[in-house]
């Protein structure tokens, strides 16, 4: 009874920590449509701030924490709000979502750069003074703690009841177009909440950093469980979030007392938030598809198969030349480049052309290079296999997804990710506690590819290959659907089209290709470990591959080729190495509105002084410029989608006019 | 015979009655009008009758069949069909494409041996926008796309279309061969449910008309009735009169605009 009364208690400390972070996170998304992936990030680099003023500078606890809440967390809520994540609400799903994951590798960054790894403490608030009820001890924190997730929700609901400002925040839940009638201003309010919504973030994060340590990735997975607990209000109810945070921290509490602390199921007291949030997920009732969303994007050219064979096969050739010409540990890393290749073209394919997100990408490469592993046929028949495991695990993971919308999608293939990296992974079926799996190269057709060289040669033709699938899919009848359910789903319904199942099987798809990828690499290293496909490498991926552009293959093949690149220049350079990760996050925020990438630009540069230079020069060499000037020409137009014509890399809004 | 009957249907966004106990049918065969002022719920009807928007209570019946809680392409499949007032043409595809992903989405497989274009051309054609087949989608006038949305729902064959405010962006002689094309449709056995401002073009098309407001059917008659039915009269021109509610429903208007 004792016990249970202080699991009861524990419980809800942390559900109160939950109910702070997620009440931030319902502000910020209800008022703004933008889901911020990165909230735990927040929460997380302001725990190190308020570490550094209480701790490194010796300030009182009190100033240190009035500091960070009133000051330091408010200025950059409001100009994440400003700057960073301004006017995405109205954008596409997609991109919203990457954004935020920019931001939250950006900060992952920022905080490993500034505070590098070391042992640092937080203190609980009021350390050492305890209450005492019969056998069962509390602290002050736990108790402080808990009376804070209620201040927190009442000046709330003052805020949002008895303000005029607060009023336009409510006001602008319901219904955005209804804010103005209100007499609000928008860009205020979003502020507003931003500013409330950090602050809670950091709250959250400080007070629960005296129990799960000052850690870059665990505070950082904290908003698994604040959206967990807010998916109970459907992301916009308050008193509903409290009680599902509540809920939640004391399952969690339970699941941690109760359950075995060895063998297989002592994982599941981690990933508690994740089943919590799996098994509302399936409760929530169907979500109606978006009407008035619809944008045109301006796409990145699409190739004819015809030319993109001629590309491939330079690839293969240029890769052949370089499996003469370079070491073994460098063809390790081009290696690993066709991997990550491979696997931002499942992107181009998921996202890219179907408008989903996935946040688990290299997850299922992982379960790809298990299964690959696993079954140890080093065949064809083999890879096939594994691909096949990866995609029914991806089509496990969207299927309880299938009546939500985009967000929810990409939401539970986070929980999933982690779920994978705390259970799966480290079960005795997969890796068990990290041991290393031994996987062999495959022979394809009785012919053992065993060389690094060949191998490497080998994962290039498997990129073109697929590259050539991607590119004929998008020629063909189901590319322009997935084009046409990208820009309006609503009209798509209302032709008769299944999205839901349609989008399971994007997903499945998408995943087997992955685990392809990740299968190959098994092969490529011959021994591999659960380290090789955590979370964090799936958030990586995603952004370089926007970065690069995600609309197009040859995005994929750069992009590869960048993330191969990335650890070789943070062990190059380590003093910059958290650096480096800040950059790409934020380079992410940057570009991530313009799906298309840099390849893309890079094309637009490239036709552009083509565009400039060949009058010219036909000018001065009339015969030979004007021969090249023709063919480049015929090229381009059988090349080339009419809509390319009109690329220019940028989102272009229609013109809605109301009638009426 | 009625094709469709809604049912005491209630829709109600948070504080807001969007739609109020409406109970209406539609004729099989007939082209009928839905009428109101701004803000009445006629879009909210069109969304609860092709499962876009399910209803707090009541009940929508399609060709006898109980379809209140049936999935948005099931109705479709069973041949709901409708175009947007809001535009959700495929901004990113071709004109052409647009209709050739519809024809797509309603063959299925069988689709995959259908000989040439031959289809795309003749639906485009028939609603008069051929020679915009190659443009893209989010480059055309409004009137334009929504006649391209008419030919993107022709293409499933629908036995029952709903348009909302069809004719806005088009011009007079446009209009003109909109509402012929209509008579001809529904001479086809293409029912055709309308929402439409332009009250000349429903008054001579329109077999029979429904007027809402506020969320609950008024009125409902041949044109010749609805003319000279007090209830309507007051019902538009209450707003003038008043003032105040005429400007509530520009001011809703206008942020419907600066929303976009
Ligand atoms: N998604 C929504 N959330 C909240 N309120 C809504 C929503 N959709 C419609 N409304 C409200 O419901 C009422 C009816 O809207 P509806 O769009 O159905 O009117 P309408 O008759 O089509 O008007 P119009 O002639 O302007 O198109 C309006 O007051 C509108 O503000
Ligand atoms: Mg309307």
């Amino acid at each position: 009874m004792d016990s249970f009364l202080s699991y009861t208690f524990i419980g809800l400390f942390t559900g109160a920590a939950y109910a702070i972070a997620a009440s931030g996170l319902v502000l910020t998304y209800s008022t703004t449509r933008v889901f911020n992936i990165a909230h735990g990030a927040v929460g997380m680099v302001f725990a190190f701030v308020y570490w550094d003023f209480s701790q490194r500078q010796h300030m009182p606890a009190w100033l240190a924490l009035a500091l960070v809440l009133l000051v330091v967390a408010p200025a950059f809520g409001v100009f994440v709000q400003r700057v960073l994540t301004r006017g995405l609400g109205s954008q596409p799903i997609g991109v919203s979502l990457v954004v935020t994951v920019g931001i939250l590798v950006g900060l992952i960054g920022v905080a490993t750069q500034i505070w590098p790894p070391a042992s640092r403490t937080v203190p609980q608030f009021f350390a050492g003074h305890l209450i005492t009820l019969g056998n069962v001890v509390i602290t002050w924190h736990q108790v402080l703690t808990v009376v804070l997730s209620g201040v927190v929700a009442g000046c709330l609901y003052l805020l949002l009841n008895r303000t005029r400002i607060g009023t336009a925040m409510r006001a602008s839940v319901d219904n955005p177009d209804l804010l103005q009638l209100y007499g609000g201003r928008p860009q205020l309010v979003a502020a507003l909440a931003w500013a409330i919504g950090t602050s809670l973030a950091a709250l959250a994060g400080i007070l629960l950093t005296p129990v799960i340590g000052l850690q870059y990735y665990d505070l950082t997975l904290l908003v698994i469980s604040a959206y967990a607990a807010a998916m109970l209000g459907k992301l916009t109810s308050l008193p509903m979030t409290y009680v599902g945070a509540m809920g939640l921290g004391i399952l969690q509490s339970y699941a941690v007392g109760y359950l075995p602390s060895a063998g297989n199921v002592a994982g599941l007291r981690a990933v508690v938030p994740t089943l919590f949030l799996f098994g509302i997920i399936v409760l929530l009732p169907q979500a109606p598809l978006r009407i008035g969303q619809v944008k045109g994007l301006v796409s990145a050219p699409v190739p004819t198969l015809g030319r993109a064979s001629i590309w491939g096969g330079a690839l293969v050739l240029f890769a052949m030349l370089l499996a003469v010409g370079l070491s073994t540990s460098n063809l390790l890393l081009l290696g690993t480049a066709a991997t990550y290749a491979i696997v931002m073209l499942s992107l181009v394919l998921l996202t890219g052309y179907g408008g989903q997100v996935s946040l688990a990408q290299f997850t299922f490469a992982g379960v790809g290079a298990v299964a690959y592993a696993k079954i140890d046929q080093p065949n064809l028949f083999g890879l096939l296999v594994a691909t096949l495991v990866a995609a029914a695990v991806g089509a496990l993971v969207a299927i309880p997804v299938l009546r939500l919308t985009g967000l929810y999608l990409a939401l539970a293939t986070l929980a999933f990710a982690q779920l994978m990296d705390k259970l799966v992974f480290q079960a005795s079926y997969a890796f068990q506690f990290n041991n290393p799996l031994h996987a062999e190269r495959l022979s394809v057709l009785g012919l053992k590819i065993d060389g690094t060289g060949s191998y490497t040669v080998m994962m290039t033709i498997f990129f073109v290959l697929l590259a050539l699938g991607v590119i004929a899919v998008r020629r063909g009848r189901l590319g322009r659907i997935l084009i046409a359910m990208r820009d309006s789903q609503a009209a798509c319904g209302t032709l008769g089209l299944d999205l839901r199942w349609l989008r399971v099987g994007l997903f499945a798809a998408s995943a087997g290709i992955a685990g392809l990828a990740g299968a190959l690499f098994a092969g490529l290293r011959g021994t591999i470990v659960a380290n090789d496909f955590q979370f964090f490498a799936s958030l990586l991926v995603l952004l370089v591959a926007v970065i690069w552009g995600v609309t197009s293959v040859t995005g994929a093949a750069i992009g590869g080729v960048f993330l191969m690149y990335l650890p070789v220049a943070q062990s190059d350079h380590a003093n910059i190495a958290g650096l480096l990760f800040a950059l790409l996050g934020f380079g992410a925020v940057a570009l991530g509105r313009d799906p298309n990438g840099l390849a893309n630009k890079i094309f637009g540069f490239n036709s552009w002084v083509v565009d400039r230079l060949y009058p010219a020069l036909a000018e001065r060499y009339p015969g030979m410029a004007l021969r090249s000037r023709t063919d480049e020409w015929d090229g381009a137009v059988d090349g080339v989608d009419d809509e390319s014509l009109a690329a220019s890399g940028t989102e272009v809004e229609r013109d809605v006019v109301v009638a009426g | 015979m009625s094709l469709l009957q809604v049912e005491d249907v209630v829709v109600q966004f948070g504080g807001v009655t969007a739609v109020n106990h409406a109970t209406f049918e539609v004729v099989a065969g007939s082209v009928t009008g839905l009428i109101g002022p701004n803000g009445a719920g006629k879009t909210t009807c069109f969304n609860v009758i092709t499962g876009l928007q399910r209803p707090t209570s009541g009940h929508v019946r399609f060709d006898g069949r109980d379809i209140t809680r049936t999935a948005v392409h099931r109705r479709a499949r069973r041949g709901i069909g409708r175009t947007f007032q809001r535009l959700e043409a495929f901004g990113s595809l071709t004109v052409a494409d647009n209709v050739r992903v519809a024809l797509d989405i309603h063959e299925g497989f069988r689709g995959i041996f259908r000989p040439g274009d031959h289809d795309v051309d003749e639906l485009l054609e028939r609603v008069g926008i051929a020679e915009y087949a190659a443009e893209r989608a989010d480059s055309i006038p409004t009137g334009t796309a929504r006649l391209l949305e008419l030919a993107r729902a022709l293409a499933c064959q629908p036995r029952l279309l709903l348009l909302d405010e069809p004719s806005s962006g088009l011009d007079e002689a446009e209009t003109e061969a909109f509402g012929a094309l209509l008579v001809e449709l529904a001479g086809e056995g293409c029912t055709v449910l309308m929402v439409e401002h332009d009250m000349d073009l429903v008054m001579s098309v329109c077999d029979e008309i429904h007027v809402l407001d506020f969320g609950s059917v008024i009125a409902a008659g041949t044109p010749a009735e609805i003319r000279v039915d007090p209830k309507v009269q007051r019902a538009y021109l209450g707003y003038s009169d008043e003032g105040q509610g005429a400007h509530v429903a520009e001011s809703l208007d206008e942020t419907k605009v600066l929303a976009r």
